[in-house]
């Protein structure tokens, strides 16, 4: 059906999000430091003024100057340019993480909650399994198992994440269920994987763009944690968490260089923890009628 | 039989992220002693806020009174403490809700909450709070008042809740009692049993009543006096019978003319009742989107071209008769 | 003429969970041996107050839940025991409009889509094709193209009960479940509602079942109209005859109570004493008799016998056995 793009309905929605999201300057503020940060990591490569591999044994562990704003490290890398080249990783290993254990943690949600009884008991009887472990705890057990390195991790990371969307979205699910635009669905001929796909789960979608959100700076933590112990991010490999891992010797006498990455995990993960919590309201439709 | 409450002017804004909308616009009725006045109207005509205005019970923000006066018993309820309008709250004017069960606590039992209110206003003791509480219940018609006492909120069905909603505010023998929709939730025929045990406390004890609901019917078998409301505004006000008779404002006439009939026709023509219900074309305008002018005029079928650019007044035709209309006003125009 | 829709001593039980831990479920049944028939191009008003079973009735005939015992004859054929697969044919035959148009709207689908839905999922009609027949569809319940790409929440309560009707009608169904399809709307509004359904069945004979606990909106769509109390009909008569000599002390009652809008002709509104008894504890004999203003003897202990007292117009009462 061709309608012009901008009297399109999702693209009003959209704009409306827009909105929303300039009238809250908590949003803006997290969604500035959101962006600033993935340019950064979009635009490493031209921005970063060295090579974030290069050695230079001349220059290690210089602190913070002209040359180096943000210090060397002991092989005489800038700190700065690592740290650049660290948010595309950190940031990949979030969404990719997110994406994987959003979109299996919905879909088992939508059909344990949709179904209910035993499939329901079975799924999230699972569910509760994993997450009577720390989530930390289980995730180095994985990605030990697995073998240290940054996709085990990632995998590692996501399988512990599962639970958290599928317990939400189960939740959601037992209410839209009951709701009568699924019983009209059925009365037109609607079968029930079509109703999860069509009814339940873009009902949800919303609380999983918002737990989305949450949950990022928490994984960004969690696999920086992974590679601080040695089974994410391998070295040389610029990962914020293995940064920090190394840096720690050196933390009495060159205080740069566990500092500066420590401060941009802490920047991104409030930076999606207030953007997060803004979404939650704006897309409330409550608050969008 | 004097007035015992009397809005003027009364104006209210709420304000959101799409900027400031008026809910209610120069609101003006009263309330006489031992009276049951209806407020009539439609979702969202604001016969709730006007309710709530009276007991400050609006929120603010984002609510605000932009102008006007409540007048209650020679007193500006808009001006006094708030000490004071907690004092006003319950013992002097009460209000009873659409659904009961949200103004009872769930954890404890009717006897407890009763006896509660029983002894803040009163100072009693456990013993001769109970007598009276078990008064109440009786006077509200329920059966086994000892029973219901020990029960607790949930085993009670809808039109128990009511009433022991209406014995608690009862019991500190307010003047005037709020009732917003109390029958709403209500099956018709306990709704007829509620509406029964009002009418007879108000006329037995000569308790004011501002009875606010959107059916006709109800309005035309309890009510003495009739205020209509659309959009904000009080658009007619006259006594019961008068409004029945004589409805000047084409929404009062469209109002009545849209319920439809229980009873046979009096013609005695078998298979008749097919022909179309009267209906007014187009919907309640939402509070953003109120047409200026007579808010009425895009639905009205006899305005003329001044409808849309003049706020009609509320206009005596009668003294006792009211109504906001520049078709209508004297009777004829 | 075999009616479009008949049910034969349909029963509906359903399991509330009860006792320590839920090991004492009590049995509450909802609807007990209830036996209508809509004819074709007919509307029957299932009246009662809540837990009657009326709302549990239209969804027993549409499968929305399934029946404990007794039969849904469509055109003369017992569609209960159809697999769910071979019942899916006839779904699109058979529709629905809700009570609460807000949430019987998708509210992440457009009104294109909510509408055409029925059509897409029976028929597979897609593109240009379905946008023709949902904007059929619209102009029967007066909207227009312009309402095509919006979403529910964009219109007021009376638009979406339009978009809900659309959406059943598109199909072109043999019969229809309106299940309080006005109580949640304003008066003005509800009669724009009620006439647009009695007009389309005017011009298309459509077949309606027509749920609703309002008397006076009830009279007004209805050919046939059925009493339910605690589950079982009490009165079944032609509209005329139900309106004219009503049999039932309950159906009077309830004709009684309705607030007629004359302030001249004061009524007496309290008819019957006491609630609705809690469909747990369903009363014996007559389920009627512990508020029953004609109680004799007899009631308490046997069950009323069915009583025909005209042509098509029966009653379950002692009173005339």
């Amino acid at each position: 059906m061709g309608i012009p793009l901008r009297q399109h309905p999702k693209w009003r929605e959209l704009r409306l999000t827009w909105r929303l999201l300039r009238a809250n300057p908590t949003a803006m503020a997290g969604l500035v430091i959101l962006v600033a940060m993935g340019a950064m990591a979009l635009a490493a490569g031209w921005l970063a003024p060295y090579d974030p591999l290069r050695l230079s044994l001349a220059e290690r562990l210089q602190p913070p100057g002209a040359a180096h704003w943000f210090g060397t490290d002991e092989m005489g890398r800038d700190i700065l340019t690592r740290v650049m080249y660290g948010a595309r990783i950190s940031l990949r290993i979030g969404f990719v993480v997110i994406l994987i254990a959003g979109g299996i943690g919905s879909v088992l949600g939508a059909v344990a909650g949709f179904y209910g009884g035993r499939v329901d008991n079975l799924i999230m009887r699972v569910m509760d399994v994993i997450l009577s472990f720390p989530s930390l705890v289980l995730a180095m057990a994985l990605a030990a198992a697995m073998g240290p390195s940054l996709n085990n991790a990632i995998l590692a990371v996501a399988f512990v994440m599962i639970p958290k969307f599928a317990r939400m979205v189960r939740g959601e699910a037992l209410a839209v269920k009951e709701l009568p635009f699924i019983a009209a669905a059925r009365v037109s001929g609607a079968r029930n994987r079509w109703i999860i796909a069509h009814h339940i789960l873009p009902n949800c979608l919303n609380s999983v763009i918002v737990l989305g959100t949450l949950t990022l700076g928490d994984t960004i933590l969690i696999a920086a944690s992974l590679s601080f112990i040695g089974l994410g991010a391998q070295p040389p490999t610029p990962e914020w968490g293995a940064m920090i891992s190394v840096g720690r010797k050196f933390l009495m006498d060159q205080w740069w260089y566990a500092t500066f990455p420590g401060l941009f995990i802490l920047t991104t993960v409030t930076g999606f923890n207030i953007l997060g919590d803004a979404l939650r309201d704006i897309l409330d439709p409550r608050i969008r009628r | 039989m004097g007035t015992l409450l009397s809005i003027e002017n009364l104006s209210v804004e709420f304000s959101n992220y799409q900027g400031t909308s008026s809910v209610l616009n120069h609101v003006s009725l009263s309330v006489n002693r031992g009276e049951i006045l209806g407020l009539v109207g439609e979702s969202g005509c604001g016969k709730s806020v006007t309710a709530r205005c009276i007991l400050r019970l609006i929120p603010a923000p984002p609510g605000k009174i932009t102008s006007g006066s409540i007048r209650f018993a020679g007193e500006d309820l808009l001006s006094v403490s708030p000490k004071r309008m907690g004092r006003v709250r319950g013992r002097e004017i009460s209000m009873i809700f659409q659904e009961p069960m949200s103004s009872l606590n769930p954890v404890f039992t009717v006897g407890n909450q009763m006896r509660e209110v029983v002894r803040r206003h009163r100072g009693l003791a456990r013993r001769e709070a109970d007598a009276l509480c078990t008064g109440m219940l009786h006077q509200v018609q329920m059966p086994d008042p000892e029973e219901v006492l020990k029960k607790y909120p949930h085993e009670l069905s809808g039109g128990m809740r009511q009433r022991v909603m209406i014995a608690m505010e009862l019991v500190c023998d307010p003047q005037l009692l709020i009732a917003d929709e109390p029958t709403t939730a209500l099956d018709v025929t306990v709704q007829g049993q509620v509406l029964a045990i009002l009418t007879g406390l108000s006329r037995r004890r000569g308790i004011s009543v501002l009875l606010i609901t959107h059916d006709m019917g109800v309005v035309a078998q309890v009510c003495d006096r009739v205020a209509v409301m659309y959009a904000g505004q009080v658009v007619e006000l006259a006594a019961v019978e008068e409004l029945f008779a004589r409805p000047l404002h084409p929404y009062t006439q469209g109002l009545i003319a849209a319920i439809p009939d229980v009873d046979p026709p009096a013609d005695d023509a078998p298979g008749g009742g097919a022909r179309p219900l009267f209906s007014i074309p187009g919907t309640v305008p939402t509070l953003i989107d109120r047409p200026p002018g007579c808010r009425f005029h895009p639905r009205c079928t006899v305005g003329g071209p001044g409808c849309a650019r003049d706020v009609p007044g509320l206009c005596w035709v009668t003294p006792e008769h009211a109504v906001a209309c520049h078709s209508s006003r004297g009777g004829t125009a | 003429m075999t009616p479009v829709i008949q049910t034969r001593d349909l029963v509906k039980r359903f399991h509330v969970p009860g006792g320590f831990l839920g090991r004492h479920p009590r049995r509450l049944t909802a609807v007990d041996h209830v036996s209508l028939a809509v004819r074709r191009g007919e509307t029957l008003g299932l009246v009662g107050e809540s837990g009657s079973g009326k709302s549990t009735v239209g969804n027993c005939i549409l499968r929305l839940l399934a029946a404990d015992a007794g039969q849904v004859l469509y055109n003369g054929q017992d569609i209960l025991p159809l697999k769910e697969t071979d019942f899916r044919r006839l779904r699109g035959r058979l529709q629905v409009v809700f009570q609460d148009p807000q949430s019987s709207l998708d509210p992440r689908m457009t009104v294109a889509t909510i509408v055409g839905y029925p059509l897409r999922l029976q028929q597979g009609v897609k593109g240009t094709a379905l946008e023709a027949r949902v904007l059929a569809a619209l102009a029967d319940v007066g909207l227009q193209a312009e309402h095509l790409h919006r979403y529910p929440h964009e219109f007021s309560g009376g638009q979406r009960q339009r978009i809900g009707i659309a959406r059943a009608l598109i199909t072109g169904p043999d019969f229809i479940v309106f299940d309080e399809p006005t109580s949640a709307l304003d008066v003005s509004v509800q009669a724009q509602i009620l006439n647009l359904i009695a007009g389309l069945q005017r011009a298309q004979g459509y077949t309606y079942l027509f749920i609703s606990h309002d008397l006076a909106v009830v009279r007004h769509i209805s050919t046939q109209i059925a009493v339910m109390y605690l589950g079982s009909l009490v009165e079944t008569a032609p509209k005329e005859a139900f309106f004219r000599h009503p049999y039932h002390p309950y159906t009077r009652a309830l004709i009684a109570a309705v607030p007629r809008p004359d302030p001249t002709r004061r009524q007496n509104l309290a008819v019957l004493p006491g609630d609705v008894p809690s469909p747990l504890q369903i009363p014996s004999g007559c389920r009627f008799h512990t508020r029953c203003p004609e109680v004799m003897a007899v009631c308490p202990k046997v069950a009323p016998p069915h009583v025909e007292m005209g042509p098509e117009h029966w009653v379950d009462c002692h009173l005339y056995g």
